[in-house]
């Protein structure tokens, strides 16, 4: 049941590892140590998508997208808290579909903080097995590998151009 | 969902035709690359600059391909996707504009440049904008879209980082994937301070400019009424593009205003979806040497209550079909404008990218601004010589379009100098016949000879010679012909 | 085994020593070569500086001169190279003969200088020679074989590239020969005598280079 217990499956430690790479920040915990984590990682103003459990989020000050206008999501302090669709454990890419506990594509984007959680059994091996995971591929598609980046000065790597500046994931490790 | 809307109609493609007019100014060499590459070549610090991005990109991407086991399978079937598409273009254009137009899409054509500005003109003055935000794009810097709004008054902001300095600079790109890479810091520091509004930054540290152009363009994003992007994909059965990049302007312009016009160049299109499996392995590992790029946005029409609501999308030929209808030059369509090639070219790392004339540098550029644009037009038939056809670009090239190859084919097809045509069918005459040849090495040696007695402490190389072989001499010693040739030596010893 | 050789024409005119090493070299391992009198230029200069007829006139000629033969030698990559994608000939490349056809990689060569070696473009990219020139040049007997950085890089030659493109051809030239003097190897060697044609003309300016040499010549002596 716990994080510590339970033998990591190579998709997951290899999403966890991969997705670091690209200075994501990376967490694993069970799902009864999820709200716990979250809460850590969220700060005072919390904008939520609809369809995000409830628990995930208990005790905590949130604000549920009812059609926020970008310059409501251009808030210095605001963090986004979002799942996924699918996740590619090879190059450590979230992949948003907007489906349920998604939301619009600006959620993920205006804010300056992404906090994500993933489900181990939503870890596929590599990009070609997204297209087979996901329910409707014509849905607006968001594939995230770390956070947004730009090499253009000089080659130096500087993280958080336009959109968050900070992409913490949580992955919890399945029942 | 407009799925009740009637496809429409797909334009016949008619007779190939290649980029003319003043438009197809953006990929016509101005002048001769050999004179442009010269004076590149004197400055140093555009050389340095060069040198060390393109070996930093290529020792980063030979690191993520060799991740992978089964790259050389990748590249066979990816350039096997896009033979099939370029064999199949109308038929694969008439889906992807009937399944984008059920999306709710709006599907225009454009036969050329001139046709394809005035769509988007006439879209973006039919919104009343003044301005566009912009998604780097190739396609729209290949026809000139933004000079042809700022005619019209309207102000096209350039939105990827490298793209912002090149046009504050009134520059032009010098690579497809680090168009800035001939600024350094500071020069990106002192132009910001004189044409960015509202920039204030004490040093040059790349995150602090970083830092000041998300403050700058990010009132940008939130007021556009319009962003105008291109397409790295567009799925055929779907009607799907995609959109690959790193610094989420892409995501800025493609989400925030309430209108999207994409142009999209036709050879773009992948049958379906699950296509872009190996497209999207292969494209970032080659272009920035990552795995992945930090995003990727796929969408399909338009979407109630996410992203613009209208969405306007403009095929465009723009000598494409002539390109198709080349049976060794086609291969230049499978480009997937990663830039690899750019990066291991000894050249283009030598002169960078303005030394090409074109908005498509390097030896992609060699190869597909003269056919886009016919090898008449200004000097692009000097680009297929840009080249010493030592093969590195093939070898990393992620569709294996065959460079030197297509390199080869224009030379052959192309104009060449009366004197060198006179010279060459001389030469041939003379190898065409062993005599003839015989006699030709006897001239040479007996000419030479003085020469060899000047040169015999320098072991018989000549430092000076007059035209043209100057040209050689300028930079390296020429060799001498031998005092006996080998034909000479065998009949001496084994007859 | 009965093998032919083609010479090539910048071979035969500037480098003969490149044709008498091959020669000597096969017939001291007891194979008899022989020596196709009509033979010029496998076309490839006129291929590639953009004249196909007089190129496809060339590989036709060069085709007919040689058609029968079971194993052809060249001491010349790129000429090689080109033989090998426009015509149906038998044609080898020097060391692919040695090493893949009759299997020798140890040709009893003594040589004790130090050597860097060029892997050519063509060698490296169209014929994918790989390591056998160097399993070649590491079993004779004396030689120190020291790498040469950047190994991989052209030259700078590409045939009228030299001419047309001159100053960026002098610049790739340039690294080149900084390269090969960095060694501090006494010799240069290559399969290709137009790439050493360039590179030898480059490193005669610079005083202490190491020297151009046609890796034939070091595998027969």
């Amino acid at each position: 049941m716990t994080g510590g217990g339970a033998p990591m499956s190579e998709l997951l430690h290899r999403f966890a590892e991969r997705a670091g790479d690209y200075r994501a920040d990376v967490r694993l915990c069970s799902q009864a140590e999820l709200p716990g984590v979250l809460s850590g990682l969220l700060g005072k103003e919390v904008v939520l998508p609809q369809g995000v459990p409830p628990e995930w989020v208990a005790g905590l000050a949130t604000i549920v997208d009812d059609g926020l206008s970008p310059a409501d999501l251009d808030r210095p302090q605001l963090s986004v808290l979002t799942g996924c669709a699918v996740a590619i454990a090879q190059t450590g890419t979230l992949v948003l579909d907007g489906g349920p506990g998604q939301g619009r594509r600006l959620l993920t984007l205006v804010p300056d903080h992404h906090v994500c959680v993933v489900f181990a059994h939503q870890i596929v091996a590599d990009v070609p097995d997204m297209f087979t995971a996901l329910p409707d591929p014509t849905r607006p598609l968001t594939m995230i590998s770390g956070p947004s980046a730009t090499s253009d000065i000089e080659l130096n790597r500087v993280e958080g151009v336009h959109g968050p500046r900070r992409l913490d994931i949580v992955c919890v490790i399945d029942k | 969902m407009t799925g009740s809307a009637q496809p429409r109609r797909v334009v016949a493609l008619g007779m190939p035709r290649h980029a003319t007019g003043p438009l197809a100014a953006p990929i016509t060499a101005p002048e001769p690359f050999a004179d442009a590459a010269a004076r590149k070549l004197k400055d140093t610090q555009l050389r340095a600059n060069l040198g060390h991005a393109t070996r930093t990109i290529r020792d980063k991407r030979a690191a993520v391909v060799a991740e992978v086991d089964d790259w050389e399978a990748l590249r066979d079937r990816a350039a096997a996707v896009k033979d099939d598409v370029i064999a199949r273009l109308p038929e694969l254009l008439a889906r992807f504009a009937s399944a984008a137009t059920a999306a709710g899409a709006t599907v225009h054509h454009a036969a050329d440049a001139q046709q394809a500005n005035d769509i988007v003109l006439g879209l973006v003055q039919a919104e009343q904008a003044d301005r566009v935000v912009k998604v780097k794009s190739m396609t729209t810097q290949e026809i000139g879209l933004n000079e042809v709004l700022e005619a019209a008054g309207i102000a096209a902001i350039e939105t990827d980082l490298a793209e912002l300095i090149v046009q504050l600079a009134h520059d032009k790109p010098s690579h497809i994937l680090v168009p800035a890479i001939h600024y350094n810091r500071s020069q990106i520091r002192d132009l910001f301070a004189l044409r960015m509004p509202g920039f204030a930054a004490d040093s040059d540290d790349p995150a602090q400019l970083a830092g000041a152009a998300r403050r700058y363009l990010r009132e940008q994003f939130l007021s556009a009424q319009v962003g105008v992007c291109g397409a790295n994909f567009a799925v055929a059965e779907t009607g799907s593009l995609v959109i690959v990049e790193s610094e989420g302007n892409g995501r800025m312009c493609l989400t925030l205003p309430r209108t999207l016009i994409a142009v999209v160049g036709i050879e773009k299109l992948v049958p379906h979806m699950a296509d872009l499996g190996d497209f999207l392995r292969l494209l970032p590992r080659s272009s920035t040497g990552e795995r992945m790029n930090p995003y990727t946005s796929i969408f399909t029409g338009v979407t109630p209550g996410d992203g613009p609501q209208q969405l306007h999308i403009v095929l465009l030929d723009n000598g494409r079909g002539a390109v198709a209808a080349d049976p060794v030059g086609k291969q230049a369509l499978r480009c997937i404008r990663c830039s690899a090639c750019l990066n291991v070219c000894p050249v283009y790392e030598r002169v960078g990218g303005h030394a090409y004339g074109s908005v498509y540098p390097g030896p992609i550029g060699a190869i597909l601004s003269p056919q886009l644009t016919g090898q008449q037009a200004g000097h692009n038939r000097s680009l297929p010589y840009a080249s010493t056809l030592c093969g590195a670009c093939y070898d990393v090239c992620p569709v294996k379009i065959n460079i030197p190859e297509i390199l080869v084919h224009l030379r052959q097809t192309g104009p060449k100098p009366l004197a060198e045509r006179q010279l060459m069918s001389a030469l041939s005459w003379v190898m065409r016949d062993r005599r003839r040849w015989k006699a030709a090495l006897r001239a040479a040696r007996a000419g030479s000879a003085p020469l060899r007695l000047m040169t015999r402490r320098r072991g018989h190389t000549l430092r000076r010679a007059p035209w043209p072989l100057s040209a050689w001499t300028a930079h390296r010693d020429a060799p001498l012909p031998a005092q006996e040739s080998f034909r000479d030596w065998w009949r001496r010893t084994h007859e | 085994m009965r093998i032919a050789l083609f010479i090539t024409c910048l071979n035969d005119a500037m480098f003969p020593k490149a044709g008498i090493a091959t020669v000597t070299l096969l017939e001291r391992l007891g194979h008899q070569v022989h020596f196709p009198q009509e033979q010029t230029c496998c076309g490839q200069m006129h291929a590639n500086s953009g004249y196909a007829v007089a190129a496809r006139q060339l590989e036709q000629l060069t085709s007919s001169v040689f058609g029968g033969a079971d194993a052809i030698v060249s001491p010349s990559g790129s000429c090689v190279a080109h033989l090998r994608a426009h015509t149906a000939l038998p044609v080898y490349e020097l060391s692919e003969l040695l090493v893949d056809v009759l299997g020798v990689t140890e040709v009893g060569a003594r040589f004790a200088h130090r050597v860097t070696y060029h892997p050519t473009c063509h060698g490296l990219r169209l014929l994918r020679l790989g390591d056998k020139p160097l399993r070649l040049l590491r079993a004779v007997e004396g030689l120190e074989l020291v790498e040469l950085p950047d190994a991989d890089q052209c030259c700078g030659f590409g045939g009228t590239f030299a001419l047309k493109n001159s100053g960026v051809s002098g610049a790739m030239l340039d690294d080149k020969c900084a390269n090969a003097a960095e060694t501090g190897a006494e010799y240069l060697a290559a399969a290709d005598n137009s790439c050493l044609a360039h590179i030898g003309g480059g490193l005669a300016r610079r005083p202490g280079a190491p020297k151009p040499i046609h890796y034939a010549e070091i595998l027969a002596s």
